[in-house]
């Protein structure tokens, strides 16, 4: 009995604690996207009376319906989707390409080019450098390519994918040389089939920073080719103008912030729908490269 | 070998071709020369661009801010992936601990722009998420206009990016956790030893080496491009707060970008880069000496 109370004392009450302060990560980690998404369901003058704060005072699609008939923010959901499934795609198989190829110990100067990507993970020109490179030395602003080309290949992605191909054994391979098959034809029929969790996992990589980005696309994208991110960048800062111009006018801008906050979850939605689903896989990425490093 | 070529290619016009562009720094760049004429023939003027940065007081400015907030993150946030890691190791329920795990990720993969625009909202003056509960329950006589007020910014800006990194930071903590042998703890729990003792005596020590290891990740890479920083700064700034949010990463964007002043943003960038690999080899040294960990 005494050592029963003991226990109760000592590690339970810490065992309550832990539990409440996990709660606690739990509710500051979904509440904003919680809040959000409540908020743009809500009537939009309505939720000029004050902010919801668990269910919308007055439903409401208005706001959708609103957000999603500019024309402009079907642009650039249509930009934004191109560029994450093309570029992600491209960039896998890249960056695959290389870090296969290295993955052999008969490749010629191969430490050499393995020095030549580890530089690059902590040596770069900088924003000004690259913005001639790219701006004004190849021409690519305002080319859809601009959002491809620039981010086909990354070191770290490289490195992880590298120790995962040198854990695939060598007698396939060996045995398909044998019956005539070159590299290439066996990097693309032998190698990718097996190799799908990384591919995947690297794909996954790319496709939310592709999805996320928007300073490129303020960079070098022009009108053109605005992407979602950059429309609710848009969003966001015209919001706050007429929110001040509101408060000498009158309330119609103001709900403004409700076009902002429908723009906020229509951005946001693929990811944080996809992201219980692909969680798994990105873990097991970071995993991978942080033995590495 | 083909296999690897276009890579090849790819990095020497995409990452070494701009860092010979980094001479520019120390010349005149004349954009209307074209690209490579202006890099072969613009004039050579010395280390006049790096001069006339710290005659710029907006430039002083800039950098100050930028280690401040620099120092803000590491004292604040370098601790929390740590204590969450150890407290998550100690939840017993498994299905528990791997969703409050999952959870934790999730802001590493939502964009900046989302959560400045969680920010806007939440700090608004105008039925603000914040403003109404303070109101609500009388905490304030009228509404605080926290984004337009200096001193509330900082605080504001690090806690969300904690808010955004901590879980997935964690992730390699929990990792060198469930590497520790568990033999350690029961002959620990058959000694008698607490829950405390436990942590302090076998987790924490053994994963030192990764603290130390990423605390010289943090300290070199403290004045690095920091694109997140920057992504807030960019979309939050305006006349009222100007003075707070001016980093370096924002004043090279509006030198170079902006007023197109190639050579003098090139030469405020590579100062910068000068400074992070003083850091990091200052903070490798000093670690070497104190625990015997490094990174090289």
């Amino acid at each position: 009995m005494m050592q029963k109370s003991r226990r109760l004392n000592g590690d339970s009450v810490f065992d309550i604690f832990n539990l409440i302060f996990m709660c606690f990560i739990i509710l500051i980690t979904l509440y904003p996207f919680y809040y959000v998404i409540v908020s743009s369901f809500n009537e939009p003058i309505d939720l000029l009376n004050g902010p919801v704060y668990l269910w919308p005072r007055k439903f409401s699609l208005s706001n959708y319906a609103y957000v999603l008939q500019d024309e402009k923010i079907l642009n650039a959901a249509f930009i934004t989707v191109s560029r994450t499934i093309i570029g992600s795609v491209s960039a896998v198989l890249f960056t695959a390409a290389f870090a296969y190829g290295i993955s052999k110990p008969r490749l010629l100067g191969r430490r050499f080019f393995i020095g030549m990507a580890l530089v690059t993970m902590y040596f770069s020109g900088g924003l000004i450098p690259t913005y001639i490179l790219i701006a004004h030395g190849l021409k690519l602003q305002g080319n859809f390519l601009v959002f491809i080309i620039p981010n086909l290949f990354n070191a770290f992605n490289a490195f992880v994918m590298l120790s995962f191909f040198r854990g695939i054994s060598s007698e396939i391979e060996e045995s398909a040389r044998i019956d005539g098959a070159n590299d290439i034809i066996i990097f693309f029929k032998l190698i990718l089939p097996v190799s799908t969790p990384i591919l995947a996992t690297i794909a996954l990589f790319n496709g939310v920073f592709h999805w996320n980005s928007w300073f490129d696309a303020l960079l070098y994208g022009g009108r053109k080719l605005e992407t979602l991110q950059q429309y609710l960048v848009k969003s966001i800062q015209s919001a706050n103008v007429n929110a001040k111009a509101a408060s000498y006018v009158s309330t119609l801008t103001v709900s403004s912030t409700s076009v902002r906050l429908t723009t906020m979850v229509i951005t946001a939605f693929p990811i944080v729908i996809a992201y219980p689903f692909l969680q798994r896989y990105f873990v097991k990425g970071i995993m991978i490269g942080s033995l590495k490093g | 070998m083909i296999l690897v070529l276009p890579v090849i290619l790819w990095m020497i016009i995409f990452n070494y071709i701009p860092m010979l562009g980094l001479v520019i720094s120390f010349k005149e760049y004349d954009p209307y020369l074209g690209p490579l004429e202006g890099f072969i023939k613009s004039r050579w003027v010395g280390f006049n661009n790096f001069a006339e940065a710290f005659t710029d007081k907006y430039f002083i400015s800039s950098l100050w801010n930028t280690i401040y907030y620099s120092i803000l993150n590491l004292v604040i946030g370098f601790p929390i992936p740590i204590i969450f890691a150890i407290l998550l190791n100690e939840l017993t329920n498994v299905r528990f601990k791997k969703f409050v795990q999952t959870v934790s990720y999730l802001p590493h993969f939502i964009s900046w722009v989302f959560v400045v625009g969680f920010i806007y909202v939440l700090f608004a003056v105008d039925n603000g998420l914040l403003n109404g509960l303070l109101l609500k329950f009388n905490l304030t006589e009228e509404a605080i206009p926290f984004l337009a007020t200096p001193k509330y910014v900082p605080p504001i800006v690090v806690l969300f990016n904690i808010w955004k990194s901590f879980g997935w930071n964690s992730i390699i903590y929990i990792a060198a956790i469930t590497n520790i042998d568990p033999t350690m703890y029961e002959a620990a729990t058959v000694d008698g030893a607490k829950r405390f003792a436990k942590i302090w005596y076998i987790t924490l020590p053994s994963i030192k080496p990764t603290v130390v290891i990423l605390l010289i990740f943090s300290i070199g890479s403290m004045i690095s491009p920091n694109f997140g920083l920057f992504e807030q700064m960019y979309l939050l700034t305006n006349p009222m707060i100007q003075d707070v949010t001016e980093i370096v990463d924002t004043y090279t964007y509006k030198m170079g970008i902006v007023l197109s002043r190639y050579s003098y943003a090139t030469a405020v960038g590579l100062f910068r880069s000068v400074v992070a690999v003083i850091l990091l080899t200052g903070a490798n040294f000093t670690s070497k000496k104190l625990t015997g960990e490094s990174l090289f």
